[in-house]
């Protein structure tokens, strides 16, 4: 293929890893902005968002695009209100403390693999998707002096992968809408800043922390129904999400919502042209470099505030 | 919460627990002396090492439903000299580590009298040096040519199912006079997709084709457009095979990449076993050819030996679980359970197998097999066991998807198969 061309693919394959990390990993963010846990059973969240959306597809009839629909709308919820339950039954318990929420969350995670795996099973399962039109793009170069259109072999894109990118941005804009306009951005914003004060001047923390717990999740969550019809639902995809997640999220600051867009633009591009060009390895001693360089030259992330 | 609330009950349990242990010891002594006292009507103990977990899960279950029905057949007509057959099933988490903790476990805790099954090439080569060293028999489905290449040792065995390097060599043929000889190559990148690489490479070089573009996808890898801008214009034939939960994501990515101008596509079943080939996206299969170990689809010259298989494991005609439809068997590979376990129970008869003392005299009967009919125990067709090698030759099919189904194309001798030996596995010392 030549290069022109290659790198277009190369750069739409990595936006939409781009797109899927930036909602995941926006939701890790969120969690540890606000609530100060670093939760370990992100990618588990986002594993369940994937097979509920698998149990809701199977279950809604009227085409795929209802039941895409109603997974889209379902699976979220479901995967937030668990969250949520979570949150009152442990990390509540546990008074937010950041050692025994690391210890709690692991556990966490196992326990949604493993119940995952007794019920779901051990397959990895499709979700049809709405629509996955095969769209050729052009390209450019020049001939008999003048600008000439050619389609290069393979160089493609579907409609539902385009749908996933916008879709991304969309909820992205609209989460910083929330945490910017709205009132409950506000609480969460007050939360974060100084809890004990903001308790002092009636905000219920407790429920502010569930909130944010469950929306962490459910973006989460949201991220895997988005994915499934591309990759398929299996108990064990969340692990390489987590990890890109805290990669993504290490580099562009904990608790720095735009950082973490552009460090999941950077690592998602990253991985989809390096991994193109050279191998897909490489792609990940590269992410693993910079998340120790960014450690140590600028702990707080390349977008991160001073710390408190 | 304070620290000393918690720590009175976790003392009171701890004890509680040792008490439990200490009685579940005694109380399983008597049993242990019982067994010894009246070994010749003990069950004959087949460790089956699972993959119920992990990245070979699909094949675990249909490995498993397979071998129960194949224990069951052998009960139903007598047992292995007059005693019954029990399957001991661990599962290895389809980890190499795991697959040798549970060898360990077959041999010294469930007194197993041998081990059997597992796919997973990394799995067996990570467990057979600890049935080796435990003198344990073990009895591979693999396909892998590890046996064969001499890698292992004496106490493995794979008797049920050939090895890829004799499924290439048959499949190069026909790949070079029907389909082109220029070929890209897509494979895992582990100790299977290696055997492709080095094997059919060779084998279409021989055939005057040559390999344009060799591309290796680790096997955890979920996303896979990245990979294929690697394949060069000039290809003729596609030659694929996957493995692994992603299995879907691959071919439906393949299908997406090239749009309506494919190459001819041949590829490896294992690239869509326990995959159901209406799924949406792979329409674009119509026309390109499968390897396949064992032909999924009821074929019209379907045999009474494959009737009565697809009837003792519970698969219909499309190659899918009688209770759902949806569940697709791994059926390219899981007749080599069902034929293995059946080797065993000759092994044993021929041997006088009496106990674990005869271990060795089980493994020199099984080298002793040659010749292996077409018949109820071995529905996949004739074969032809080489002792020396420790390695079965078996016909192979090549299909072509037409209307949705695979149907067979061409079906390779067992001549086609045969390559000189690497290894004498009878020289070793037991």
């Amino acid at each position: 293929m030549d290069f022109g061309p290659y790198l277009m693919l190369a750069t739409l394959e990595g936006a939409v890893l781009a797109a899927v990390l930036a909602l995941m990993a926006s939701g890790l963010s969120l969690v540890f902005g606000v609530m100060r846990v670093v939760n370990v059973a992100h990618g588990e969240f986002y594993m369940l968002g994937a097979v509920f959306a698998w149990w809701v597809t199977s279950f809604v009839g009227g085409g795929p695009a209802l039941a895409f629909v109603a997974a889209l709308i379902f699976a979220p919820l479901i995967v937030g209100a668990l969250a949520v339950l979570a949150d009152i039954t442990i990390l509540k318990r546990l008074e937010y403390d950041p050692e025994r929420t690391i210890v709690a969350t692991i556990g966490l995670l196992y326990i949604m693999q493993q119940v995952t795996l007794m019920t779901y099973g051990a397959d990895a399962r499709p979700v049809v998707p709405p629509f996955n039109a095969r769209l050729a793009l052009p390209w450019l170069e020049w001939a008999d002096g003048g600008l000439q259109v050619f389609w290069p072999w393979g160089l493609s894109i579907t409609s539902y992968k385009l749908f996933v990118i916008i879709a991304a941005v969309i909820v992205l804009l609209g989460l910083r809408l929330m945490m910017t306009r709205s009132r409950i951005g506000l609480l969460m914003r007050a939360s974060q800043l100084d809890s004990e004060t903001a308790q002092a001047f009636g905000i219920p923390v407790e429920r502010v922390y569930a909130l944010v717990f469950g929306i962490g999740a459910a973006l989460a969550a949201l991220a895997g129904v988005l994915i499934v019809p591309i990759q398929q639902a299996h108990y064990l995809m969340g692990g390489d999400a987590l990890l890109l997640s805290f990669i993504v999220v290490i580099i562009g600051g904990l608790g720095s919502l735009g950082g973490t867009i552009v460090a999941a633009l950077l690592i998602g591009l990253s991985d989809g042209i390096i991994s193109v060009f050279f191998s897909p390895t490489l792609a990940k001693i590269i992410a693993t470099i910079l998340v120790a360089l960014v450690l140590v030259f600028r702990p707080q992330g390349l977008f991160g505030g001073r710390a408190r | 919460m304070s620290k000393t609330s918690e720590s009175k009950p976790s003392i009171s349990r701890r004890s509680a627990l040792k008490t439990l242990g200490v009685g579940a010891g005694a109380a399983a002594l008597p049993m242990w002396a019982r067994y010894a006292n009246a070994q010749t009507s003990e069950p004959i103990r087949i460790g089956f090492q699972k993959h119920a977990t992990g990245i070979g899960a699909s094949y675990g279950r249909w490995y498993d439903r397979t071998s129960q029905a194949a224990v069951k057949m052998i009960n139903a007509g007598g047992g292995i000299n007059g005693r019954n057959v029990e399957l001991v099933t661990e599962d290895d988490g389809t980890d190499p580590k795991r697959g040798a903790e549970v060898v360990e476990k077959f041999a010294t805790q469930h007194k197993c009298d041998v081990a059997f099954g597992t796919l997973f090439s990394h799995v067996v080569i990570g467990s057979a040096p600890r049935a080796g060293e435990l003198k344990l028999p073990y009895f591979v489905v693999s396909e892998g040519h590890h046996v064969a290449s001499g890698m292992l040792n004496r106490y493995t065995l794979q008797p049920g199912i050939t090895d890829v390097k004799s499924q290439v060599q048959a499949m190069a043929p026909f790949v070079a006079s029907n389909l082109g000889k220029k070929v890209t190559m897509i494979f895992p990148d582990f100790a299977f997709g290696h055997d492709h690489r080095d094997y059919f490479s060779a084998a279409i070089e021989a055939q005057g084709g040559e390999v344009v573009q060799m591309i290796a996808i680790p096997p955890a890898e979920t996303s896979f457009t990245k990979y294929f801008p690697k394949i060069p214009r000039e290809t003729e034939v596609i030659y694929h095979v996957m493995v692994g939960p992603a299995v879907l994501t691959f071919v439906k990515e393949l299908g997406e990449f090239f749009g309506p101008s494919r190459p001819e596509i041949f590829g490896f079943i294992d690239s869509l076993e326990a995959v159901d080939l209406a799924s949406p996206g792979l329409e674009y299969l119509e026309g390109t050819y499968f390897w396949e170990g064992n032909p999924r689809y009821a074929q019209p010259d379907q045999s009474e030996y494959d009737k009565n298989f697809r009837t003792a494991v519970g698969v219909d005609e499309n190659g899918a679980s009688v209770n759902d439809s949806k569940d697709i068997s791994t059926y390219a590979h899981m007749f080599g359970c069902w034929e293995t376990l059946n080797i065993i129970k000759a092994g044993m008869e021929s041997s006088g197998y009496a106990g674990p003392q005869d271990r060795s005299k089980l493994i020199e009967a099984v080298e002793a097999i040659t010749d292996i009919p077409h018949s109820n125990e071995h529905p996949q067709g004739a074969k032809l066991f080489n002792g020396k090698t420790h390695q079965v030759f078996g016909h192979q099919y090549i299909s072509k998807v037409t209307n949705g189904k695979l149907i067979v194309a061409h079906t390779a001798s067992i001549e086609d198969t045969f390559y000189p030996d690497e290894v004498d596995y009878t020289k070793q010392s037991f």
